[in-house]
């Protein structure tokens, strides 16, 4: 795979950038890790930080730092999608465990693994923010909320159908 | 019913569209700003007595006249919107449901303060808010109340949004600086504070999504006004996110006069505890803050009502009382477990510290470790003094309050519950089956007899 944006992903490149000061480039590093993990695969290999390294000017250490800081940002590749299961307190009260449990035995992974078919990884998750809806998880860029073994069941045979087609 | 500001128009369907917001009074108050002097705004918010929203309940007014105005030196406000405290999730439902709202009361901030580019630093998982966020932006530049020289008042201000990638350490007023500026997010020692020295060292106020949303109902009515609502320095109305074990979880906003009793049984607000169950403890303003008992949180260590507002919960300090803190109000019942609770909250806070300075590194693994260890019956009755001990060294010595913020919530666990942890020691076996439960936790409090 060639690591390099396309025109109309550089247009929105330069539009990030243009909102810090002259000389603040720098500012744009996450937003961009964030456009560049979408693109290139889920994850953030070395070649696509240097990349983004390139496009802002600055050195790839200090890509490496940021993007090994932030949990967003996945240093190993990941199924095609990332089931991230809060388990923080008020999830908890709400049964987060029995639906990581769940998920864990119906898809035979545990947590950080990857179904053999590349289509599932299971990541137990802290606070996301959703505690009144609990028990929950974030899918790619929405929440799943309210979550119960029957809503697994679906959301597992929803996601299949739309990796087959 | 109590009075409301921030969530006044939550019923009208399609409010979250510039169209709707407008016809509902949306922008009248920003065109009141606009005659105003800057200075007169950040008097009324003086006079107000508005408390910062996202947890630290600092007057919002003060820290805007700490602002310093060198001449030639762009400044900015910047929005903290990276909400993270467990348990709160109410400036998530304000910018989802009343963007224009928010951006309102970002656009008064703005002129007010003087900062022509704005940022609001929002969590990176809340994903698919920034599209919510921006489409509110471009209406409101569209209808003229952002870009150059908004009104004919020859101020000009931009409004952009600025995606986080998921650290609760960015909470943090000069972590989240730091984040913005594109590094890791690792608290800054102070001074100098924002105020003098913020993002790309240029003089900078952080407030929160909830802090800079009040100020629109304020400038609306006139800080004095503000302040008549609410009850001694708590004014105004505060949201409160609910989770837990109650039948209505939710955010709801409060006038901070209603007791904490009414704000859980009333059908009002939380309706009370689910599958006919007791309250047994309670955290109110978010993980960070002491969890207390049923009895201590429904009254006072002298036998008094508990409010909803900042001095009521927080009554009787840290030995009998709790914190409003950011509103995250979580509910535990008589089937919870204050251990595992515990637990959780520490593994959250391990997972959170930026690891810059050692006590909280160091602290917040060894305290899971421990509670994990009780939790899973393989506790000693010494671990539970050495908790105390750890939650001690940790407290006050780091350079950011998420040291605090770890040590409390191990501290008030012991404080209030020792019985259940010991109970967990004592019955290694008999605890991986069953709950410890109600116990004594909401008999009512012996208040000694005065003089």
């Amino acid at each position: 795979m060639e690591i390099r944006f396309s025109e109309e992903k550089m247009n929105k490149v330069r539009e990030i950038i243009a909102r810090y000061p002259e000389g603040k480039q720098k500012s744009a590093l996450i937003p961009l890790l964030h456009l560049a993990q979408d693109e290139f695969g889920g994850w953030l290999d070395v070649p696509v930080m240097d990349y983004v390294a390139s496009l802002l000017d600055i050195l790839p250490i200090e890509v490496y730092e940021v993007a090994t800081f932030y949990t967003m940002f996945n240093m190993k590749p990941v199924g095609k999608y990332l089931l991230e299961v809060c388990q923080t307190g008020p999830c908890m009260l709400n049964g987060s465990d029995e639906i990581i449990d769940y998920i864990k035995e119906k898809l035979g992974i545990g947590p950080g693994e990857t179904t053999p078919d590349g289509l599932f990884t299971l990541k137990p998750a802290e606070c996301l923010g959703a505690c009144g809806y609990a028990p929950m998880m974030q899918l790619g860029k929405t929440y799943r909320e309210h979550l119960t073994k029957e809503k697994i069941d679906s959301l597992i045979e929803e996601l299949r159908g739309a990796a087959a087609n | 019913m109590g009075i409301k500001l921030l969530l006044a128009n939550d019923h009208i369907e399609g409010i979250r569209y510039y169209e709707t917001y407008r016809k509902n009074g949306g922008y009248t108050t920003a065109e009141k700003a606009f005659k105003m002097s800057p200075a007169d705004i950040v008097e009324e918010v003086k006079k107000s007595g508005l408390r910062g929203r996202g947890g630290a309940g600092f007057p919002t007014g003060m820290k805007w006249s700490f602002l310093a105005k060198p001449e030639g030196v762009p400044r900015h406000l910047v929005c903290n919107a990276d909400e993270s405290e467990p348990g709160t999730f109410k400036d998530r439902y304000l910018m989802e449901f009343h963007p224009h709202l928010f951006i309102e009361g970002l656009l008064i901030s703005s002129y007010a303060l003087g900062s022509n580019a704005t940022y609001v630093y929002i969590r990176g998982e809340y994903a698919w808010i920034p599209d919510i966020l921006e489409q509110a932006i471009a209406e409101a530049k569209n209808a003229g109340w952002l870009g150059k020289n908004i009104l004919g008042s020859g101020f000009d201000c931009e409004i952009y949004v600025h995606r986080g990638a998921g650290a609760y350490i960015c909470g943090e007023e000069t972590a989240l600086i730091e984040s913005l500026e594109g590094k890791r997010g690792n608290p800054r020692m102070k001074p100098p504070f924002p105020a003098i020295q913020g993002v790309w060292m240029r003089p900078t106020v952080v407030n929160n999504v909830e802090t800079l949303a009040a100020v629109v109902p304020i400038i609306q009515m006139g800080g004095e006004e503000y302040a008549k609502i609410g009850v001694g320095r708590s004014t105004g109305t505060k949201l409160l996110s609910v989770c837990g074990n109650v039948n209505k979880p939710g955010v709801y906003e409060i006038d901070m006069t209603c007791s904490v009793e009414e704000f859980i049984y009333s059908d009002e607000y939380c309706g009370g505890i689910p599958k006919g169950r007791s309250l047994k403890a309670c955290i109110p303003g978010g993980s960070s803050v002491p969890i207390v008992p049923a009895n201590l949180l429904l009254k006072t260590a002298k036998g008094e009502t508990r409010y909803m507002n900042y001095e009521s919960l927080s009554d009787g300090g840290f030995a009998t009382g709790t914190m409003m803190g950011s509103g995250g109000f979580i509910v535990l019942d008589d089937a919870q477990c204050v251990v595992r609770h515990t637990m959780t909250l520490a593994r959250f806070y391990n997972h959170e510290s930026c690891g810059q300075c050692s006590p909280c590194r160091e602290g917040t693994g060894w305290m899971y470790k421990i509670l994990k260890n009780i939790e899973y019956g393989k506790g000693k009755m010494s671990d539970i003094d050495l908790l105390w001990d750890i939650q001690r060294k940790i407290e006050g010595n780091t350079i950011c309050p998420l040291g605090d913020a770890a040590a409390w919530p191990v501290a008030a666990a012991i404080r209030h519950f020792r019985d259940e942890f010991e109970w967990h020691v004592k019955n290694p076996e008999e605890s991986q089956t069953r709950n410890f439960g109600l116990a004594h936790y909401a008999d009512p409090i012996h208040v000694p007899a005065s003089a």
